[in-house]
């Protein structure tokens, strides 16, 4: 593929996770502490911040299933979650993770299931989308190309 | 927003003052993800950095570990800053500050805490314990440029 039709996917595909709430204003913060020293960071707390994520949402999955909820643990993983997503700009995944904490206050185990669902969506839409855009970032380089700058 | 204002002599702890072009920071997080983001955020402001994942591993590098006799065995006087997050399991980042602030060695190294909530009681009770500053997370580039600045002071 054309570098420039590459570059135009990138640009676009980063304006989505934007505008569609996926991303916000964090992530480019990420984006500010990349350079030529660190030239994968970005890519390097987005990857880590999967890896962690997706044991806390099983460590969640198993803790709901107890007989016995320990909404108290329920909550640190939550938390932990809220902190992180937080952390790299993954909105919607914090914003979840906010009501999911209000479900465990009300010690509600119906309500937090259905949190976790959610959860779950909006992580992989947004990992999905994070590693389509990777991917073209690695395409436009590999194709001599420039990584367009998006504001 | 208590401004930590330190003199030259007395600052520090034992042996350097701060090296105007790299401190020394301790950062104190149990997040895999705000280690990493705070590493990053302090070298960029040309920091140099040590990780602890939790108060007590914190304390250990520092010399203030329970099973270390003399305070001096630690790292306690290389370091010019501690940064920590609050909410922490096994010891809060607040308890981490009052046991530095008990330290004959390491009271005057400045203390920031960080949260992802903004409680005002949690926020004075820990300005009460001499913390130098108080920062919300996630963490800004800009956050950490003002710390740093106030280091050089």
């Amino acid at each position: 593929m054309e570098v420039v039709q590459l570059q135009r996917s990138f640009v676009e595909c980063m304006a989505s996770l934007f505008r569609e709430g996926l991303l916000d204003a964090q992530f480019s913060q990420l984006q500010q502490l990349q350079d030529d020293s660190n030239p994968d960071f970005v890519v390097e707390v987005v990857s880590l911040f999967f890896e962690d994520s997706e044991r806390l949402l099983n460590d969640l999955t198993m803790a709901l299933d107890q007989p016995n909820v320990d909404f108290k643990q329920v909550d640190a993983h939550v938390h932990q979650l809220k902190g992180s997503s937080s952390s790299v700009g993954a909105q919607r995944v914090k914003n979840c993770c906010v009501l999911f904490r209000n479900c465990c206050e009300e010690q509600n185990t119906e309500a937090c299931l259905q949190c976790l669902q959610q959860i779950k969506q909006e992580h992989l839409l947004v990992k999905n989308k994070l590693q389509t855009l990777f991917e073209l970032e690695q395409q436009i380089v590999a194709a001599g190309g420039a990584i367009p700058m998006v504001q | 927003m208590d401004f930590y204002s330190s003199s030259s002599t007395n600052s520090r702890g034992i042996g350097e003052p701060c090296p105007a072009d790299e401190p020394h920071v301790l950062a104190v997080d149990d997040n895999l993800v705000d280690r990493k983001l705070v590493e990053r955020l302090l070298k960029k402001s040309s920091c140099k950095v040590t990780t602890a994942e939790n108060g007590l591993r914190a304390l250990e590098y520092l010399g203030l570990g329970s099973d270390q006799k003399h305070s001096t065995t630690g790292n306690g006087s290389k370091v010019n800053m501690i940064i920590t997050d609050y909410c922490m399991p096994g010891m809060t980042g607040y308890e981490l500050l009052k046991k530095i602030k008990e330290s004959s060695i390491l009271k005057d190294v400045p203390v920031v805490i960080m949260s992802s909530e903004n409680i005002p009681t949690r926020i004075d009770q820990c300005m009460e314990e001499g913390a130098q500053m108080f920062m919300l997370k996630p963490l800004k580039h800009s956050d950490v440029k003002s710390l740093r600045c106030q280091l050089m002071q």
